[in-house]
């Protein structure tokens, strides 16, 4: 069966999205959770274990504390006070923990050590899963049980000042409540300022149970200058200092007879050496707890505290409170706090916990009676209830408090060991989906890269042999093999595995479709080996792809030998080591770096052949004339005509333009990691004593963008451009990022929501004229200027699109954007006469590197999520997904685009088949390495800290790469239309 | 005849390379507290100024400059000017490529300029020695198929394996281990010293088993 390279390539690009899928279900473990989306009440608690008498005691013992008020400091870490520093930093805190009523702890918090995951882990008692934070990037309410809901429900009066991810998670659930935005990390002051003035008015009052502080001023300083700065001293003082203000607060109101208070000191997360946090080193996740209150024993000297979980705190305060436990906690409540209370409420209390557990376990395993500490509870729970017999028929003996002390001991163990159960089975993967899915992604690429002779070929076809690969018998003999391997997989597993549990026709499918791909595999690999018989026994495979890769690539070379010119051997030489850098963390942290030297590289590469072109010419006429360095400014007289003189120098200009572009772009955003802490030009820009600058700046780059995009449009599209990009303006200026000249002082701001839906009219309106360009070229008149007209009215709308998506301080990079791919279309991929391949890898690496200069990383905490609000009053999934994909992806889908309008101008007409064959293949071979990079490395430290999100993006690109190769696809389906 | 220019070229590069080693070992007995981490500008200017004296003796010695048409005093002064004014340029220009590779544009300005004086010494100034200040001499011999003599094709391996060894050093850059030699500029010039001896030792080896192949048209 023959098809033409961009359909097939766009055919193993789908595929491949679904074998990573595949992989993705396997590789991300499913969070625990309890089937029921209900949430624990009060009334459906278990009753006391009492054997013999009918349960009817189901009274949860009194709370232990009657006003809480937990102060969270983020980033706050372990040793600022349990350290040897701790006495200089944070003297009152010390002072009580060493000789207070207190207990204290080193909580250790779950990676991701980011705060919206910690803050929902503090209050549900779960460990978010990875994919939940990004699935929950900007799902606003907490809809799961937790603590702050039940204490809501129980009447309980909230107040909470601090970091307003809180009230975006609980709205409606506090009284009172201003939240701080932590979007301005240079600010470290007015942060916390924002909180402690209202402390004062809130102490002297009555009318609260709970007071919920969160201090972000420390994560700043830590995000500014790091821990060891001298800013960390004075700041930890502040807080000392707020701690003893609450303290003697919550002292002085205390009443005789009524429940004692509870002062909880605790942070969300830690603060690595650098000042950073996410990921899952010692210092970011140990954080420090202290408990203060009088329901404690005095101190009498520094103990060395001990360590729990951080989600232990929830179970502690739900039961604290007399609150019922959220669902999905898997924390268990620290014994310690407990101990001054009686027997009786001790077991009480464990009881409590371990049934929620246990409810959990039954819920989130198959096989939960098979695990220890669900069995332990059992066991704990009958020796309880023949404990409560004894106790209730009024025995007091020895015995009675031996025998308690031994089923307090049972119920800890099994607390212990039904906790731990349910946090491993969040660290489990299904290596049999994720082997399934790594196979299928294999197997294309491997038929990608055997079909590269073909592919690349003039003719831009590819002859697959589907019809004998099925009517084979092998193929046959291989489905029957796949079916009973997966029926033995299956049955033998010990643990839910998602390729299993799919139906059996989708199963049935899969498998087939592996075996065909296989046959089809080996039959292509036959008819390879004859076209190149020496190879065959020096070479081992994998070294074959690039032997097939070079006689189209090189453009001087012939066929056999290894004379690649510098590019090839550069865009291969890239190619390859970028893929294999993958494997190392901090190349995945600063990719970026690796795709600005690559561009860089090129564009001097580029220059190279630019002066090796124009002067060689020239010095094989003129022998004689002296000449001086190409870079100074030179005008040579001896050429006749002007303008092959100037058409000269622009392109021995474009390259070191595109590098002065590239290296200004680099300075707008530092991203990565090791250096992000470095101040760079869009800090600078968006303070707010800038404004001004980066007003003038936009809308000079927004005239830019005008004038290099319209010069291709039809007129109405022009008008339409020129009304949009207008709307874009002042879409910025509603929103308070730009000023207009007339407007002086800042205004109130709005959401600019009719601005930007004046934008969305125009967008809309160049996308339809574009269409309509096209289909008229297709269908109605075959006119290869209409269509070309049609297609950049198409990109003129995307760009438009993304200027709006844009902040302010990035409309610089779609600007350079633009005037890069219009520079280098006119006089160098034209002019140097690269073929399809070479602009495509080209267009890759432009686009990759835009990708970073945008501001994105390899880190899911860069993604801006507030584009997905633009234009719409409030939180719609669908839109908001999308706009969210398309301005993080702007980058790489604007080359692509451009590509598509390139090559279609181009004059090989096979040139957009090869196109979208190199891209598919420059898009795989990074993805399915790096999944087998991250099967290897599973149990790697930053495993989920830097290479899931990495995974994640990559995912996220093979999938908007299919898009565009169907899009691709389309443009080629019209050309050959447009050529019969 | 070509047997003899390869062992001239072998002895010479191995005189640069001991003069390079020298430039090393010597300070790091004589000068206390000199290190190739610590005193790192330092070793890196000793390097670059035996170089350059090594490279304008042994060349000069060697006689391969091409012969001056005049050879009045004024001409030779005005050569070695131009020559002056090249390296200086040279140099410039190494800094800008160097700073639009993302190198920091104030703070670390004089390590970067060290690193371009490197880079100089051990490309642009041999290019000098052997060709001349004449801009056209080396476009020439740094395009497809444009060498002349058997100099020239040294020149071109060790100028690449120059260059290639400092791009080479830059890699390790953003690798999170906290080395002494992944402070800027260590690794880079080191890469590009390395880069340099291994193309001392490529150019006579690969001339002498290439000498049946190389055939040079005359002017």
């Amino acid at each position: 069966m023959k098809i033409r390279s961009s359909v097939f390539a766009s055919f193993i690009l789908i595929f491949e999205v679904i074998g990573i899928a595949l992989f993705l279900r396997g590789f991300f473990p499913v969070p625990v959770r309890s089937s029921l989306s209900s949430k624990n009440k009060l009334s459906d608690l278990p009753a006391e274990p009492l054997t013999g008498r009918s349960p009817n005691s189901s009274r949860l013992p009194q709370p232990l504390f009657k006003r809480v008020v937990i102060m969270l400091v983020d980033a706050m870490r372990e040793d600022f006070v349990f350290g040897p520093n701790g006495r200089m930093y944070m003297p009152y805190t010390r002072h009580v923990v060493e000789r207070g009523s207190s207990q204290s702890f080193v909580a250790k918090a779950r990676p991701p050590t980011v705060t919206m995951p910690r803050i929902k882990a503090l209050t549900t008692g779960s460990i978010p899963g990875f994919i939940d934070v990004v699935m929950n990037l900007n799902s606003p309410a907490l809809l799961e049980d937790n603590l702050i809901w039940q204490a809501k429900t129980a009447g309980k009066r909230m107040v909470f000042y601090g970091d307003d991810t809180w009230v975006r998670l609980f709205p409606k659930h506090f009284m009172e409540y201003d939240g701080t935005t932590s979007f301005f990390v240079s600010d470290y002051t007015e942060v916390d300022n924002n909180v402690t003035r209202h402390l004062d008015s809130t102490l002297k009052r009555d009318d609260w149970d709970i007071l919920i502080l969160h201090y972000l001023g420390l994560d700043h300083i830590g995000h500014i200058s790091g821990p060891h700065s001298s800013l960390i001293q004075p700041k930890l003082l502040e807080m000392d200092d707020i701690l003893k203000k609450i303290h003697s607060a919550l002292i002085s109101k205390e009443a005789e007879g009524s429940l004692p208070y509870l002062l909880v000191l605790c942070g969300d997360h830690g603060m690595s050496e650098t000042g950073s946090h996410g990921g899952s080193s010692e210092p970011e996740v140990n954080t420090p707890l202290v408990l203060i209150s009088p329901a404690f024993k005095r101190k009498v000297g520094m103990e060395k505290p001990g360590v729990v979980e951080q989600v232990d705190l929830t179970s502690t305060l739900a039961l604290g409170l007399g609150l019922p436990i959220s669902q999905n906690n898997v924390g268990r409540v620290i014994p310690s706090v407990l101990e001054e209370t009686s027997l009786r409420d001790q077991l009480r209390f464990l009881h409590l916990n371990g049934h929620q557990l246990s409810c959990l376990l039954k819920d989130s395993m198959p096989d939960y009676e098979k695990e220890i500490g669900f069995e332990q509870f059992r066991v704990a729970e009958k020796a309880h209830g023949s404990w409560m017999k004894l106790y209730l028929e009024g025995n007091t003996s020895e015995v009675l408090s031996n025998m308690g002390k031994k089923v307090l001991k049972q119920y800890l163990e099994a607390l212990a060991a039904m906790s731990s159960a349910l946090s491993k089975q969040l660290g489990k993967y299904d290596m049999y989906s994720m082997i399934t899915g790594m196979v299928f992604v294999f197997q294309l690429l491997l038929v990608l890269l055997l079909a590269m002779p073909e592919a690349l070929s003039g003719a831009a076809a590819v002859d697959l042999p589907v019809l004998s690969a099925l009517l084979s018998l092998p193929f046959y003999l291989l489905c029957l093999l796949l079916a009973s391997v997966h029926v033995l997989v299956c049955t033998s597993a010990e643990s839910s595995c998602y390729f299993c549990s799919l139906s059996w026709g989708l199963v049935f499918a899969a498998v087939a479709f592996s075996s065909a791909m296989f046959c089809i595999l080996v039959s292509i690999a036959t008819r390879r080996i004859p076209v190149g018989p020496k190879f065959r026994g020096t070479l081992p495979a994998p070294a074959q792809p690039l032997f097939i890769i070079k006689a189209p690539l090189g453009s001087s070379g012939g066929g056999g030998d290894w004379s690649l010119s510098e590019l090839d051997v550069l865009l291969l030489a890239g190619t390859v080591g970028h893929t294999l850098s993958l494997a190392a963390s901090s190349f995945v942290e600063e990719e970026h770096q690796t795709w600005y030297f690559l561009l860089n590289t090129l564009c001097l590469i580029v220059f190279q052949d630019v002066c090796r072109k124009y002067f060689r010419e020239q010095s094989a006429s003129e022998d004689e004339e002296e000449h001086i360095l190409p870079s100074k400014d030179y005008h040579p007289s001896t050429y006749p005509k002007a303008e092959i003189c100037s058409e000269k120098w622009l392109a021995l200009a474009t390259p070191l333009f595109t590098l002065v572009c590239c290296r200004l772009l680099r300075s707008l955003n530092q991203t990565g990691v090791q250096w992000a802490h470095l101040p760079d030009i869009g800090h600078w820009l968006n303070s707010s004593e800038h404004k001004m600058v980066l007003s003038l700046l936009s809308a000079f780059c927004l005239v830019l963008i005008y004038l290099l995009v319209q010069r291709r449009c039809s007129w109405v599209s022009k008008v339409a451009l020129a009304l949009g990009l207008l709307g874009v303006y002042s879409y910025r200026a509603a929103v308070g990022n730009v000023l207009f000249p007339w407007q002086h002082s800042s205004r109130t701001m709005s959401k600019g929501t009719v601005e930007a839906r004046f934008v969305y009219v125009f967008v809309l309106g160049i996308l339809f004229t574009g269409t309509k360009d096209l289909l008229r070229s297709q269908i109605i008149t075959a006119d290869a200027k209409l269509k070309s007209r049609g297609l950049w009215e198409i990109y003129s709308g995307l760009v438009l699109l993304v200027s709006l998506l844009f902040r302010a301080h990035n409309l610089p990079v779609l600007c350079c954007c633009l005037l890069i791919q219009n520079l280098m279309a006119q006089f160098i991929w034209k002019k140097l006469h690269y073929d399809a391949a070479q602009t495509t890898i080209m267009h890759y690496w432009f686009g990759q590197a835009f990708f970073y200069f945008q501001g994105n990383s390899n880190n899911i905490a860069t993604v801006d999520i507030s584009v997905g609000f633009v234009g719409l009053e409030s939180y719609v999934e669908a839109p908001a997904i999308f706009l969210t994909a398309l301005s993080t992806y702007a980058g790489p889908l604007l080359w692509a685009c451009h590509l598509v309008c390139f090559l279609s101008s181009h004059r090989s007409p096979v040139a957009v088949g090869h196109g979208c064959y190199c891209l598919a293949l420059l898009r795989s071979v990074p993805a399915a390495a790096y999944i087998v990079l991250v099967t290897v490395l599973r149990y790697h430290l930053f495993i989920w800290s830097v290479f899931s999100p990495k995974l994640l993006y990559e995912s996220m690109h093979l999938l908007l790469t299919a898009g565009v190769c169907l899009f691709f696809n389309i443009m080629e389906q019209s050309h050959g239309s447009s050529k019969s | 005849m070509w047997d003899h220019e390869i062992r001239a070229m072998a002895s010479s590069h191995a005189i640069i390379a001991a003069s390079m080693l020298m430039a090393t070992v010597i300070p790091a007995v004589a000068l206390p507290g000199f290190s190739v981490y610590g005193t790192h500008l330092l070793w890196l200017y000793l390097v670059s100024g035996a170089v350059t004296a090594v490279s304008v003796a042994v060349f000069w010695l060697l006689g391969i400059t091409p012969p001056t048409k005049k050879h009045t005093l004024g001409y030779k002064l005005s050569r070695f000017f131009r020559s002056c004014v090249y390296f200086f340029l040279s140099c410039l220009f190494f800094h800008t490529v160097v700073v639009l590779y993302g190198a920091p544009l104030i703070v670390s300005a004089l390590e970067t300029f060290s690193l371009a004086v490197l880079l100089t010494s051990l490309t642009t100034l041999r290019c000098l020695c052997v060709l001349g200040p004449n801009v056209q001499a080396w476009i020439r011999v740094f395009s497809r198929h444009g060498a002349m003599s058997v100099w020239d094709t040294c020149l071109q391996i060790t100028v690449a394996c120059t260059l290639v060894g400092a791009w080479v050093g830059a890699f390790p850059i953003p690798l999170d281990w906290d080395r002494p030699w992944q402070v800027w500029p260590v690794s880079c010039s080191l890469g590009a010293l390395f880069g340099y001896l291994s193309g001392l030792v490529a150019a006579p080896a690969w001339i002498h088993y290439h000498r049946k192949q190389l055939i040079y048209k005359c002017k």
